[in-house]
């Protein structure tokens, strides 16, 4: 039996438009630390949306409902606030940095979220273990971040961010999309490292990814709500069955 | 200093000024006298002394460019300007012998260190002369000669008769004229046949006067098969008044030589920056212009190569920031001559708070010129909506056994890669500084490291408080 730890994350009846069209239309969520939260549903139902309006992106209005973050009002911080406490979001579609080379961002990602950011050896040693458990090569810290990086090479650099930040909610949009077998066994280890100590919202449309990282909860959202909600064996289900079932009961 | 002073330095670290302490000040304004009077004090050869009179009297005639930014170009009041100033009775050996008032403005900005750190050897002009000049032994015994160009004319007048003004004569445009006729301190470096200079040498100069013009004239040649990268910085503190800095660099880089030349230039914003700049590659000669334009009121300049014979190669990275009332008028020239000689050109802007940048480039290849090769990339990018970016890019092609490509592209910061950077914890100053640096970075990874260091600070100093 798992006992209930403290609560990461709230979402009530939450309203999120773009550019004036309503896309989440009443998001109910809680996340306690150490729990793994899946969320499944078809292209476009809104899940990216979810993540998004999290972290703060601008254009993702808030129009109706609240988000508490460890137990404060979400909107009262700013983007880099949220990320300074706590909020990391690994992207569905990594933003691009030309003429930033990886060793840098990190370095100075790492200084402007950490209260004591660790010293030019110190980090190089947690650089270079944290490559190495995601079986990533020396040579990307000096490409730029995410400049002509394939797919599968930014959502690991993703999962180094996440390692160095060590986050205390993660929102991991499709992170297993793009990957190859092996880095998906390898970034599902990163993911469950972090899982532990923090609370875990994986958006993903594929069991392949929660076979290795074992959801507590899963959710299943249809047009821009949760309509469904179960445990591990939901993930089975919707793989089986697709969500036309669901498109009934909402 | 003044509250209107105060205002305008801003986020400007090198705005300071210290008090003025000159030996010889001339009046404000210009006329022949003041050019026979320059001439006379520093006690130059008669064909100097007529060279300027005659440029002189060309700069008088000359009309202003009509092109370019010609509104700020006619606000230029060429009677409020002081044309000389001698702040030092010598140019030191010692850093220690250099007067403590100038001293300290070169400690504030860092020479001394540098210089110790990684340098061939250094000159610091201050307002219109040489104050301090050093080169390494070793250059010296393999017969560099490093000097400021008062130096160099009194040394060695053969050398400069045969190449001053033989890339940029004083008719070339109006500022060219007016630089020869009063022109004052500047660089003049050789380098002997064979012999590679492995570190760089440094020029920095510094108007430190109210109203102030500053008018350096720098030629370096390379001789045969030898190499040397020079690097130059400058600064100004601000003022409620405009200077005028208005330089001339000549290179010659003979058959088989190479000659990179390095600037940064962070002129406070009421400094009219007119320079021509200007080298003749001989036959598989390399000339490299790097050059970064920070600050200034206009700047306009182009730095140009003249592709002499067969097989030279042409290297012109440039980048300019524009911020508040500010028009960066830059780019590049190259005329390929002869054949099977090659350029490349980078050139990036970037545009805020109002200000402009424009490109504006030539690349030429005569009908005799054979198998060139050309690549010129212009790359702007807009922070705001109120700031501009304009290219006007020039070819003349004679014959079509040339290879040429030419890229041009605006862009504007986007609202992903801002949001991406501030989900990791940068507040959005930060974000958009890292995203102009790395913007800047093909042009700043050619800087020694010291220079690099410095223009990143730089640009995010620029970018904060930007946001609105
Ligand atoms: N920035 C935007 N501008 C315009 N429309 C948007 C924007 N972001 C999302 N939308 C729209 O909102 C809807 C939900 O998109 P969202 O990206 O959240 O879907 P998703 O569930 O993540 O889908 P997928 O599984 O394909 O990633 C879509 O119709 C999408 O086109
Ligand atoms: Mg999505």
């Amino acid at each position: 039996m798992r006992v209930v730890s403290e609560e990461i994350l709230r979402i009530e009846n939450l309203h999120v438009s773009v550019a004036g069209t309503p896309i989440l239309k009443g998001v109910n969520l809680v996340i306690h630390r150490g729990e793994i939260h899946a969320l499944m549903g078809r292209n476009g139902a809104g899940k990216s949306t979810l993540a998004n309006a999290l972290m703060g992106h601008p254009a993702y209005e808030i129009t109706e409902g609240k988000v508490f973050y460890k137990g404060e009002p979400l909107e009262d911080l700013d983007v880099f606030e949220r990320a300074r406490n706590g909020m990391f979001l690994s992207f569905q579609y990594p933003a691009s940095i030309p003429g930033v080379q990886v060793g840098t961002f990190l370095k100075k990602a790492v200084a402007s979220v950490r209260d004591e950011p660790p010293k030019g050896r110190a980090f190089r040693k947690e650089l270079t273990t944290a490559m190495e458990k995601l079986s990533m090569e020396k040579a990307v810290l000096s490409r730029y971040v995410n400049d002509g990086f394939s797919g599968g090479e930014k959502k690991r650099l993703e999962i180094l961010q996440m390692l160095l930040l060590q986050p205390q909610l993660a929102l991991l949009d499709e992170t297993d999309s793009g990957l190859d077998i092996d880095a998906l066994r390898i970034v599902s280890q990163g993911i469950n490292e972090i899982a532990v100590d923090a609370g875990c919202l994986v958006i993903t449309h594929y069991q392949r990814l929660l076979d290795l990282v074992k959801p507590h909860f899963v959710h299943a959202m249809i047009d821009g709500a949760i309509v469904h909600s179960g445990g591990a064996e939901l993930a089975h289900e919707l793989e089986a069955r697709g969500y036309d079932w669901l498109d009934v009961a909402a | 200093m003044s509250d209107e002073a105060q205002e305008l330095i801003g986020d400007y670290q090198y705005g300071f000024h210290d008090p003025e302490n000159s030996t010889i000040r001339f009046d404000k304004g210009l006329s022949e006298q003041v050019v026979r009077d320059i001439s006379e004090l520093k006690n130059e050869p008669e064909w100097m002394t007529e060279l300027r009179v005659k440029a002189y009297n060309h700069f008088m005639e000359r009309a202003m460019p009509e092109w370019g930014n010609c509104p700020m170009l006619e606000s230029i009041d060429f009677e409020s300007i002081t044309y000389f100033l001698r702040s030092s009775d010598q140019t030191e050996k010692s850093w220690d012998d250099v007067p403590a008032d100038i001293k300290n403005t070169f400690d504030r900005l860092g020479i001394p260190e540098a210089e110790q750190k990684w340098l061939g050897g250094v000159t610091a002009q201050y307002e219109s002369e040489a104050v301090y000049h050093s080169i390494r032994e070793d250059l010296e015994e393999q017969g560099v000669i490093f000097l400021d160009m008062d130096s160099g004319l009194k040394q060695y007048p053969e050398i400069v008769k045969k190449y001053f003004g033989s890339v940029i004569p004083h008719s070339d445009n109006k500022f060219a004229a007016l630089n020869t006729a009063v022109w004052s301190g500047g660089s003049f470096l050789y380098i002997p046949k064979g012999v590679s200079v492995e570190m760089p040498v440094q020029a920095y100069f510094r108007i430190n006067a109210k109203n102030m013009g500053q008018f350096e004239r720098t030629l370096i040649i390379a001789d045969e098969g030898s190499t040397i990268h020079y690097v130059e910085g400058c600064t100004a503190p601000s003022y409620s008044t405009d200077s005028l800095h208005s330089a001339v660099v000549e290179l010659i880089a003979l058959e088989g030589a190479s000659i990179r030349y390095s600037t940064v230039q962070n002129w406070s914003s009421n400094v009219y920056n007119l320079v021509t700049k200007r080298a003749h590659a001989y036959k598989n000669a390399v000339v490299e212009w790097v050059d970064g334009n920070i600050g200034s009121k206009l700047t306009m300049k182009y730095p140009s190569v003249m592709l002499l014979g067969e097989g030279a190669h042409a290297e012109v990275i440039s980048v300019a920031y524009a911020g508040k009332g500010q028009h960066q008028d830059t780019g590049a020239k190259v005329h390929h001559l002869a054949s099977n000689t090659t350029s490349n050109i980078l050139s990036k802007s970037i545009s805020k708070n109002g200000g402009r940048s424009s490109y504006r480039g030539l690349l030429q290849v005569t009908p005799r010129s054979k198998g060139c090769r050309s690549k010129v990339v212009c790359d702007a990018l807009i922070l705001d909506g109120t700031s501009r970016s304009d290219t006007y890019p020039t070819m003349e092609i004679g014959n079509p056994s040339s290879d040429l490509e030419h890229e041009a592209s605006v862009s504007k910061v986007s609202g992903d890669q801002l949001f991406y950077l501030m989900s990791r914890g940068f507040t959005e100053d930060e974000a958009m500084g890292l995203i102009v640096n790395g913007f800047f970075e093909p042009f700043t990874r050619e800087l020694p490291m010291e220079y690099a260091v410095e223009l990143n600070k730089l640009l995010e100093l620029e970018m904060e408080g930007s946001i609105g």
